[in-house]
């Protein structure tokens, strides 16, 4: 069996969540089928620069083919374009200049997906909302498989997406959580799916007091693991951490890692350690009392997912539902709707050592059950056999012509998003 | 806020997420929303929060106001248009007027008339509302006021009652025990027991007599014997102990007689219930037997070290173990 996957950006050092996600797939994968991934030259998600030389080359066993972006994000278009598609009423068009102006293009990769298409038996496009996926679900779209990384918000309510959604040969979900989203906005209920997600490579000794020397962290500690700007929640977090640090009863300092736009202002609880690779992060989560999950936009959660593996509860945002169906069926941690929520569960987690361990273990125990790598290789495994061993049901509408793409009438995408929640 | 029940060993997050809210409701009193909380926070105090600034006619202004407002809708018919052309300067009213005609070709100035006279009337409809405004927020203060009023009344009123209650219980257990007035004041320092008590003389000491006699006579008689046994047997008692009598002794008494006022109250408050202390040992209607001559001397010495009014003994260096001390 022969798989393409296909996503936006690749490597060692990129660690995106769709990035990593598709690259554990891929590394895992390619121990039961042939592997090529075929990506761009970009390794900024902003500017989508080229970055990487185009071509081939082998990263951790894996075959992957660069393209060059041929256009890369257009901030100020993408920005006026969004508006119109979010909140107005919008043409076809208007989508698809919005979604070209998010970038990253390379026509060259989809020119590979059109002329080459066939001789992938699947190809899995990761992240629906980029040109790679839309453009090139519409090339293969018998071979389409969709992974499609959603979160609950407005852009899935775009017109554009539910052709995709709805013609995809299959739909590999995150959560139970992003397939209900999914299928009540595109309204696919027969396009095959399965919830799979990804699993997490732990190391067998992380090393948290390593981690604690380096960065001269003493005491107990939150720690949140994540791009840090508005979208994901940081600033909301730094905001509840001191309100938190009001409280006599608090002994917890918070720990940032990762990069943003957001700046931290100067507290003495409030540490900042940047971007930490694999291992290192692992040594951070080992030694850390409690995950933090500020973001309301969350598909996987892939942190969760490895702070559990680790033991470790979490406490997260209720208003991420996906966030919150994970903890409510793992018992692994909480989830906070308010400040005085925020405090008070943290003081909980904090001073119930009891609670704090069974947390841990309830998650560990779940993510055993369901993201362990051989249950999701296993899921992947059945779902490619079944997909190989039947013929494609559903059929992709193709974009429309010139005049239908140009007709103002589609609704606002958070009305669709509004609507059908 | 940390201390919610868990029940079984593998935790049931909701039910902690429900415990942790629901206390937050408590502690909050209402269940507001935080965007409630943040509106509520951001409201901007009014000026006139403070009560000198309550204007004192207000009423009239409110009625006044809204005699104003409630005046009928302005009609067409009686709509004065002419207050469009109204100026104070003569030769302007006169163009005008000059000139109305040509401009009533251009306008309808009874629309505008109505637009202006709607004007006015909003303007007073605005000016009612905030007063009525100002009306109500006052009532609300006042109402605030009063109500942490009456709840300090009504606790004043609870602990009042408390007091009484415990002053009539004080009393009735007052009635009930007998008040004992030495007539030859005791030297040592006085007892915060009632004296009564004190004064009684050892089981030993008393004569034996029949269990099943009525103890309410027994109580009665006892009490009525008691004080003409005491000022004996402590005379007794003090001549025993080589201490002077009748004296004052020095403050505090000396550690004899402390020693057995201490064992006394030990044995009252240790082991005593309260029927047998008012039970009396002497039969009903019978004059009680003077504490000295009840028993010969050789079993008053056997009983030294059991009687509770023992006289100081050289060997007794303070209280052991066993010896109860209620103080």
């Amino acid at each position: 069996m022969k798989l393409a996957v296909v996503v936006q950006r690749y490597g060692l050092a990129i660690h995106g969540g769709t990035e990593l996600h598709s690259r554990y797939i891929a590394e895992h994968l390619v121990q039961h089928a042939e592997v090529e991934v075929l990506t761009t030259c970009a390794s900024d998600d902003r500017t989508w620069a080229n970055a990487y030389k185009s071509g081939s080359e082998t990263i951790n066993r894996v075959a992957v083919r660069r393209f060059r972006v041929s256009k890369s994000r257009n901030a100020a278009a993408s920005a006026r374009l969004a508006d119109r598609v979010l909140h107005q009423t919008h043409s076809l068009n208007d989508e698809l200049n919005w979604i070209e102006a998010e970038g990253p293009v390379s026509r060259s990769l989809l020119r590979h997906l059109r002329r080459r298409g066939d001789s992938y038996d699947f190809c899995l496009f990761f992240d629906y909302r980029y040109c790679h996926s839309l453009y090139g679900a519409h090339a293969v779209p018998s071979r389409a498989i969709l992974v499609p990384r959603a979160e609950r918000d407005d852009v899935i309510g775009a017109r554009v997406f539910r052709d995709v959604f709805r013609g995809a040969r299959a739909i590999l979900y995150n959560s139970p959580e992003e397939r209900s989203l999914i299928q009540a906005v595109a309204g696919n209920p027969q396009v095959p799916g399965v919830i799979v997600g990804a699993g997490a490579d732990v190391p067998q000794n992380p090393q948290p007091a390593r981690f604690r020397q380096k960065h001269n962290i003493r005491g107990p500690f939150a720690i949140c693991i994540g791009p840090i700007d508005d979208r994901h929640g940081g600033a909301e977090l730094v905001e509840l951490f001191q309100q938190y640090t009001t409280q006599p009863s608090a002994r917890l300092s918070l720990v940032l890692v990762g990069d943003g736009p957001l700046k931290i202002s100067a507290h003495p609880k409030v540490k900042h350690v940047g971007v930490l690779d694999e291992g290192e992060k692992f040594d951070a989560l080992a030694a850390a009392d409690v995950l933090l999950v500020p973001s309301r936009y969350e598909s996987l959660s892939r942190t969760t997912l490895e702070a559990w593996a680790l033991g470790k509860p979490v406490l997260a945002n209720a208003r991420s539902a996906v966030s919150s169906g994970q903890i409510l069926r793992s018992n692994g941690g909480l989830c906070y709707r308010t400040g005085e929520e925020f405090t008070a569960m943290l003081q909980a987690i904090e001073q119930n050592r009891w609670l704090s361990s069974t947390l841990g273990k309830d998650g560990r125990q779940y993510f055993r059950d369901h993201y362990d790598w051989r249950v999701i290789e296993r899921k992947y495994h059945d779902l490619l056999r079944q997909l190989q061993q039947g013929s494609a049901t559903t059929a992709m509408e193709p974009i429309p012509g010139w005049s239908a793409r140009r007709r103002r009438d589609l609704p606002p995408a958070a009305d669709v998003v509004r609507s059908a929640s | 806020m940390a201390d919610f029940t868990v029940r079984s060993d593998s935790v049931n997050v909701e039910q902690i997420m429900e415990q942790i809210r629901a206390r937050i409701r408590e502690k909050r009193g209402v269940d507001y929303t935080e965007a409630e909380i943040r509106d509520l926070a951001a409201v901007r105090l009014e000026t006139f929060i403070d009560p000198d600034k309550l204007r004192s006619g207000l009423l009239r202004e409110f009625h006044r106001v809204r005699a104003e407002g409630d005046a009928p809708e302005a009609l067409d018919s009686v709509i004065d248009e002419s207050v469009l052309f109204e100026t104070h300067r003569g030769w302007l009213r006169a163009l005008r007027k000059l000139l109305r005609p040509i401009l009533k070709l251009f306008l309808n100035t009874k629309a505008l008339a109505a637009l202006s006279a709607q004007s006015k009337a909003a303007l007073a409809r605005k000016s009612r509302d905030q007063i009525t405004f100002e009306v109500i927020h006052n009532m609300v203060v006042e109402m605030t006021r009063l109500g942490i009023e009456v709840k300090n009344l009504s606790m004043r009123v609870e602990s009042m009652q408390s007091r009484l209650e415990f002053n009539e219980r004080r009393a009735r257990a007052l009635e009930s025990a007998v008040v004992y007035k030495p007539s030859d004041p005791e030297p040592a320092a006085p007892s915060p027991r009632p004296p009564a008590y004190e004064s009684r003389p050892p089981a030993e000491f008393r004569p034996r007599q029949d269990p099943r006699q009525d103890s309410r006579q027994d109580s009665r008689q006892d009490s009525r014997q008691e004080p003409r046994q005491e000022p004996r047997q402590d005379s007794q008692l003090s001549s025993g102990a080589a201490q002077p009598s009748g004296g004052a002794p020095a403050p505090g008494g000396s550690d004899g007689q402390r020693r057995r006022r201490r064992r006394r109250r030990g044995r009252r408050g240790g082991g005593q219930p309260w029927p047998q202390n008012s039970q009396s040992q002497n039969p009903p209607g019978q004059p009680p037997a003077p504490a000295g001559e009840s028993m010969p001397p050789q079993q008053q010495d056997e009983h030294v070290g059991e009687g509770p009014d023992d006289g100081p003994d050289a060997s007794d260096s303070g209280g052991s173990d066993n010896d109860p001390d209620p103080q």
